[in-house]
């Protein structure tokens, strides 16, 4: 568990990037950070790790305060995984993997039996272990990223936009890949992203925030959308542009057992089922909110590309 | 070429001297650079300061360097230590740009991801910054290793051995043919001293060389079509 009492940051230059946050983030569950840039949602991250100290305040990991011991031991305990990867170029796959196994003064063959594990864990195959990271393609270093951020078996574990970088095809797979692996690890994880469909899909606790760190609004994703706790809210979603709200496209002729869904704007969402004309459950209930919003995710992000 | 072969014992000790004496500030270059460089790529007063004097010092015409540092270190006139002071401290003026930029060429984003991860700024120093400025550190001690070994042969107008006796002598006697073997002979000792740090290079930083993946596909299918 992880708690943010009162905190605040100003930076020297007189930036407030977050006053008087304070938050609890559950155990073992999805923390998203979601809000445009220069919101301080990076921030609040960093300050997790001690990459950023608070100008006032405490931020506490299961009861201890952060600020009590080393700041170097504190972040060898936790996972890390940045856009880009920031992987170190001049290090081969394993020897990223297993860099802060190997800080920790564990030995080398064990810290290279344990990273070429952690590749089976991301989903990449072992003959990439001893390639160096220019050698692969960015997806492929956002695994090792996320690796290496495994690779202490950290509980928790802070991921800063990590798939900001790589196109809408890739970043379905490795949003898919980290869903699986939180299913399997249970970690403490703390996501910053500017997406809110990301925000959704991989938070089990979303975190809408607006300049300096406010908090707008704190819910699973069902009860964000459900309930939108402002104007800035139902804006961020995309609620009030009607992008939400999914119906069924009755002007466009019908071809086999989909029909075509529209928005709010009327522009195109996706298709849904409806074998026979009918659409399954209720008629014309178009779409429980999971299923509206899995439809209306594609579109976005192919938006974004 | 006869000349060669007659003097041939001649030759070889001026080169060896030659070798010895370029090393030295080629060594104490690369050594005093790195802090200063580190310096320099961290404090923007230093950089200005390091920068400045680099410029000032590199401007010193070698051969007043060398006739004054005897005053200046307390040395005989025709101690070796002057000349291989002088080369230092030029060593040092070329490399030090060289060196603040190699830090500076060091992704701001793999430095706060290694410091993210839990690297001391010590160890983030060896293994990461500094591995990383390599690249760019070699190319200007290239520069200084050409340099130095090109400039050494005016020591001999103050009666360092090197293979600038060759030039002197060659030219007193209006004898061409020494002063092309010397030119040859200082030639080949700065394409000695490139190549081993070309090779050196590419032993310690192999990841400078690792290709592209599209790169080899490309070069393994080339055969196929040929």
């Amino acid at each position: 568990m992880i708690e943010f009492h009162s905190v605040t940051k100003r930076f020297p230059d007189g930036t407030l990037a977050v006053e008087d946050f304070s938050l609890v983030l559950p155990s073992r569950k999805t923390t998203v950070f979601v809000g445009s840039s220069g919101c301080g949602k990076t921030t609040l991250l960093r300050m997790i790790n001690r990459m950023i100290d608070p100008s006032s305040g405490s931020i506490e990991i299961d009861g201890v305060d952060i600020a009590s011991g080393s700041a170097v031991a504190l972040r060898r305990s936790i996972g890390y995984v940045m856009q880009n990867s920031g992987l170190l170029p001049h290090r081969r796959v394993i020897d990223n993997i297993a860099t802060v196994p190997l800080l920790k003064g564990v030995k080398k063959a064990d810290a290279h039996t344990q990273a070429m594990e952690l590749l089976d864990t991301v989903g990449l195959d072992r003959a990439l272990a001893y390639r160096y990271p220019s050698q692969l393609s960015g997806g492929q270093q956002q695994r090792v990223g996320v690796a290496r951020g495994l690779a202490v078996n950290p509980n928790i574990l802070l991921m800063d936009e990590p798939f900001g970088a790589v196109d809408p095809i890739v970043r379905d797979d490795l949003q898919q890949e980290l869903l699986r692996l939180q299913h399997d690890l249970d970690k403490t994880v703390v996501f910053v992203t500017h997406d809110i469909d990301e925000a959704f899909l991989l938070g089990d606790q979303v975190v809408i925030l607006e300049k300096g760190a406010q908090i707008a609004q704190v819910g699973t994703p069902k009860e964000i959308l459900a309930n939108p706790a402002s104007d800035f809210v139902a804006s961020f979603i995309g609620a009030d542009r009607g992008k939400r709200r999914l119906a069924v496209d009755s002007t466009v002729a019908r071809s086999g057992d989909d029909v075509v869904l529209v928005d709010g704007a009327g522009y195109v969402a996706g298709v849904i089922e409806a074998p026979g004309g009918v659409l399954p459950g209720s008629g014309v209930g178009v779409g429980t909110n999971s299923r509206a919003r899995s439809v209306s995710n594609k579109t976005d992000q192919a938006g974004d590309a | 070429m006869l000349w060669l072969w007659d003097n041939l014992d001649l030759v070889l000790r001026l080169t060896a001297d030659h070798v010895r004496l370029s090393i030295i500030p080629i060594v104490v270059g690369f050594i005093v650079c790195i802090p200063f460089g580190w310096l320099a790529n961290r404090y923007t007063v230093a950089r200005t300061i390091l920068l400045t004097l680099g410029g000032v010092l590199f401007s010193i015409p070698s051969l007043a360097l060398f006739v004054t540092l005897p005053a200046l270190l307390g040395t005989r006139i025709l101690d070796e230590a002057n000349v291989v002071v002088a080369l230092s401290i030029y060593a040092i003026a070329v490399m030090v740009r060289g060196a603040a930029d190699a830090f500076s060429s060091v992704s701001r984003d793999v430095i706060s991801s290694s410091t993210a991860v839990g690297f001391s700024a010590v160890s983030r120093f060896w293994t990461v910054e500094f591995p990383l400025a390599g690249p760019v550190l070699l190319a200007s001690l290239r520069v200084v290793s050409v340099s130095t070994v090109s400039l050494l042969s005016v020591g001999s107008l103050i009666g360092v051995q090197s293979l600038g006796y060759l030039f002197i002598n060659g030219y007193q006697r209006d004898f061409p043919e020494e002063i092309l073997i010397g030119i040859v002979f200082t030639v080949i000792v700065a394409v000695l001293f490139d190549t081993i740090l070309v090779l050196v290079g590419r032993l310690l930083m192999p990841w400078t060389r690792a290709t592209p993946r599209r790169r080899s596909v490309t070069s393994a299918a080339a055969p196929v079509t040929a």
